[in-house]
């Protein structure tokens, strides 16, 4: 018998401390929902540290780097002199290959100083070193490709758009001012009037930058042509040669581990193993592809392939243990219907088993890709943190060998360039890289939500 | 599956390139992080001027890269290693042991060393002992050897500011602290006696008591590039950096520049020698390479060019000093004349 029941005069009894309603918070309770109220409040302000620190991040990130998707350039018309390009008239593309980039220099100040001339923009007392050193290094090597593809140009009249120089760039977008040109070594206060005055003209006009996109990286000499082009390609032929590499290994592995195997000591051993092997910091692997890819396979260094080798080693077990647990979400009862109606172990598992676990292996799949796709360290040591102009040929032509970089080094590499209009575009390469990974982790959840059953 | 023909396939291809890879047709340079920006401004006109395509340039520091040069001879081994300190016998003897018997020293210029501090700060004249009585471990203090408690820069020499000492020393694996080693913390200790005090507590090695710097804080090693001391210099008015002159002198609208010794730091004062902290920058080529790698001979020739590493090219405008003997330089290249053993 309870004893709550035999003294029902005790029950509700003050004399006890008890409130004798639930309405009426005793001490006890007060101290109880205090700490409740406490414990939300920490969770609240770790949430809200959390996105700030995002926002800042964010915020910090995209001021820095939309600059970087917009770029100045003159626009003026350049006579293409035949005295300079094409000294013997042969209109041949081999013979006018040895006029160099200083001939093209040469006639793109020309006519930039007399297409000033005409349009009557000058400013008081500049020489004409000071305008003609406001067209980027970059300008007449493109000139040069342009008359080099097509030697009909020669002679002609023709509208250019040339770069200009990234100071004045950065004037047009605030990051230089009248104040600190007159400490800069690289930009005097009448550059800055004459771009006022081009942009009046409407010479000089700032657009989107495509060539961001496309372009390959630049020297420290001419920041304002660096692109993302061959950090792209590269990023793409590793995320491809990833894929190709990890996919089957991973879906074998796991389909033999989870089906097939027996459990043993040595299964045992192996998952533990790649368990491990999924915590390893990735600068290991990197260590790993230097011995064993290129020193000792003889591949050459900076290509795709060595990185796309190192990131599977690196994505393999993350990727392994997604599909695994993939498989294993699958209902035993799925496989004892299909062996029951006579189906074979492995009919069973690629007619039932296999794609029903598809869109778990398939959202493992790309946040493993996601996450080879910022590595950095691994890459280090294996030569693709290096500066490449020339565009890798296609996957058929043998690109995975060519040397190539990766977003996420090409953001290390112009971070730790000396002029300041690097950290904008490594800023902007930054974005360019936050779009890839929100994109993949798009697709991921989608794939999630359209295809995952629950059972 | 179409999977398994996929990777098949791509195996296949990686596979038949290899094999195509051994001729490779383009030029692999790697080392010195200083050199860097030189080495890609040449390789950059380089690739838009000449048939060939534009050589590959990595940085990872002037060790590393002699070190790579000395794997071995081959297309999968590197051509030119880019150094902003001399090769050690260690290198050499790595090198001989892996067949590279000849390497071709070339030495294209000069990297001056500066102090800079906050463009908004006082200006400072530092000689290279008053350095060393701020930044050293030990300093001498009415005759005997005392550790050093100087504060402010006022402490050490009455003519210089009232400012807190801090200095962003460069760590030890850089190029750059060897030089700031000898030319300033050496060179200073005996300037202002301690390396005599030193000497005659019986200290042994006299070098390393000099080099020792402080550890309570006013100097700090940065391991990172420039651009991490520019953002230390940054967010501390009062420290003064260490920086290569090409940094400078594209960061002048942050930076001010302390004269040493009197001297302003320019490409000018370098390469007369006024101006005390300079170092040779060097590059090595792998004699086996050359004739083999398509355009390694045309590289180096047209970075020793005059159109290039002259007073008046495109290195000099980035802060390159010039070496005065640019000519013997381009005449050994030439004839491929290997380096002897060192001095």
């Amino acid at each position: 018998m309870t004893d709550i029941g035999s003294t029902p005069a005790e029950l509700p009894g003050k004399a006890h401390g008890r409130s004798g309603s639930l309405l009426t918070e005793s001490p006890m309770m007060k101290s109880r929902n205090a700490a409740e109220f406490r414990f939300r409040a920490y969770g609240l302000t770790a949430i809200v540290v959390a996105l700030l620190t995002l926002a800042i991040t964010l915020f910090t990130i995209v001021r820095d780097g939309t600059p970087a998707f917009f770029q100045a350039k003159l626009t003026y018309q350049v006579f293409i002199d035949a005295a300079v390009v094409d000294k013997n008239g042969t209109a041949d593309p081999v013979e006018m290959a040895k006029v160099t980039t200083i001939g093209y220099a040469r006639l793109l100040s020309n006519s930039l100083l007399a297409y000033l001339d005409e349009k009557g923009v000058a400013v008081e007392g500049m020489t004409d070193k000071e305008i003609t050193d406001m067209i980027s290094k970059d300008a007449p090597a493109r000139l040069r490709d342009r008359v080099l593809a097509d030697p009909s140009l020669v002679g002609q009249t023709i509208t250019v758009k040339a770069l200009v120089g990234g100071r004045i760039d950065g004037y047009l977008k605030g990051r230089v001012t009248r104040e600190s040109s007159a400490n800069d070594s690289n930009v005097t206060p009448r550059q800055l009037d004459m771009a006022d005055r081009m942009v009046e003209a409407g010479i000089l006009r700032s657009g989107f930058n495509w060539r961001f996109l496309t372009a390959p990286d630049a020297s420290d000499l001419r920041p304002e042509a660096a692109g993302l082009g061959i950090a792209l390609m590269g990023t793409l032929y590793m995320m491809m040669l990833v894929l190709i590499f990890t996919l089957p290994i991973a879906v074998a592995a796991s389909i033999y581990l989870e089906e097939f195997a027996p459990k043993n000591w040595f299964t045992d051993l192996i998952e533990v193993n790649i368990s491990n092997l999924a915590a390893v910091p990735s600068i290991v692997y990197g260590i790993l592809g230097l011995a064993a890819f290129i020193n000792f396979a003889g591949l050459p260094s900076s290509a795709p392939i060595v990185g796309a080798l190192v990131l599977t080693l690196m994505t393999l077990p993350t990727i392994i243990i997604a599909t695994r647990s993939a498989i294993r979400a699958v209902p035993p009862s799925i496989r004892d219907a299909a062996l029951g109606v006579g189906a074979s172990k492995m009919q069973t598992v690629f007619h039932h088993v296999l794609p029903l676990a598809a869109p778990g292996i398939l959202t493992g799949t790309i946040l493993g890709l996601a996450s080879a796709l910022g590595e950095t360290g691994p890459l280090l040591l294996i030569g693709m943190v290096a500066f490449v102009t020339n565009y890798p040929a296609s996957p058929l032509d043998g690109g995975f060998m060519d040397p190539a970089t990766a977003l996420p080094v090409q953001v290390y590499s112009w971070a730790s360039r000396s002029d300041p209009a690097f950290i904008e575009r490594s800023s902007g390469a930054i974005i360019v890289l936050l779009i890839f990974l929100v994109c993949m982790n798009i697709v991921a959840i989608l794939l999630r939500r359209r295809f995952e059953r629950r059972w | 599956m179409s999977y398994m023909k996929l990777t098949a396939s791509t195996l296949a291809i990686a596979a038949l390139s290899a094999t195509t890879a051994a001729a490779r047709d383009n030029v692999q340079i790697a080392g010195s992080s200083t050199v860097l920006p030189y080495a890609t401004i040449v390789a950059e006109a380089f690739g838009e001027n000449f048939d060939f395509p534009t050589p590959v340039v990595e940085g990872g520091g002037s060790g590393a890269g002699r070190k790579k040069l000395c794997e071995g001879v081959g297309a999968n081994t590197i051509d030119i290693a880019n150094s902003s300190s001399r090769i050690k016998q260690s290198d050499i003897d790595a090198c001989a042991a892996a067949g590279v018997t000849e390497i071709m020293e070339v030495r294209f210029g000069y990297d001056g060393i500066v102090f800079a501090s906050d463009i908004n700060g006082p200006a400072f004249e530092l000689t290279p002992a008053d350095v060393h009585a701020a930044l050293a471990a030990k300093v001498v203090k009415d005759g005997a050897l005392v550790d050093n408690t100087a504060k402010t820069w006022a402490d050490v020499n009455p003519a210089l500011p009232a400012q807190d000492i801090l200095a962003f020393v460069p760590g030890t694996k850089h190029g750059t602290r060897e030089v700031f080693d000898e030319k300033v913390l050496i060179d200073g200790c005996e300037a202002n006696g301690t390396a005599a005090a030193h000497k005659a507590a019986g200290a042994e090695k006299v070098g390393k008591e000099c080099m020792a710097l402080r550890t309570d804080g006013v100097s700090v090693d940065i391991d990172g590039d420039y651009t991490e001391t520019l953002a230390r210099v940054d967010a501390n008015k009062n420290g003064i950096g260490i920086f290569g002159l090409s940094f400078y002198q594209n960061n002048t609208d942050k930076l001010r520049v302390a004269t040493m010794s009197g001297v302003v730091p320019s490409t000018e004062s370098i390469a007369s020698g006024e101006y005390p902290i300079s170092r040779p920058l060097y590059f090595y080529v792998k004699n086996a390479h050359l004739g083999v790698i398509p355009g390694l001979k045309e590289y180096v020739t047209f970075f020793l060019s005059d159109d290039m590493a002259g007073p008046d090219g495109p290195l000099a405008a980035y802060g390159l000093v010039s070496d005065p003997e640019l000519a013997a330089t381009q005449a050994m290249v030439e004839a491929e004349t290997p380096m002897g053993p060192l001095e």
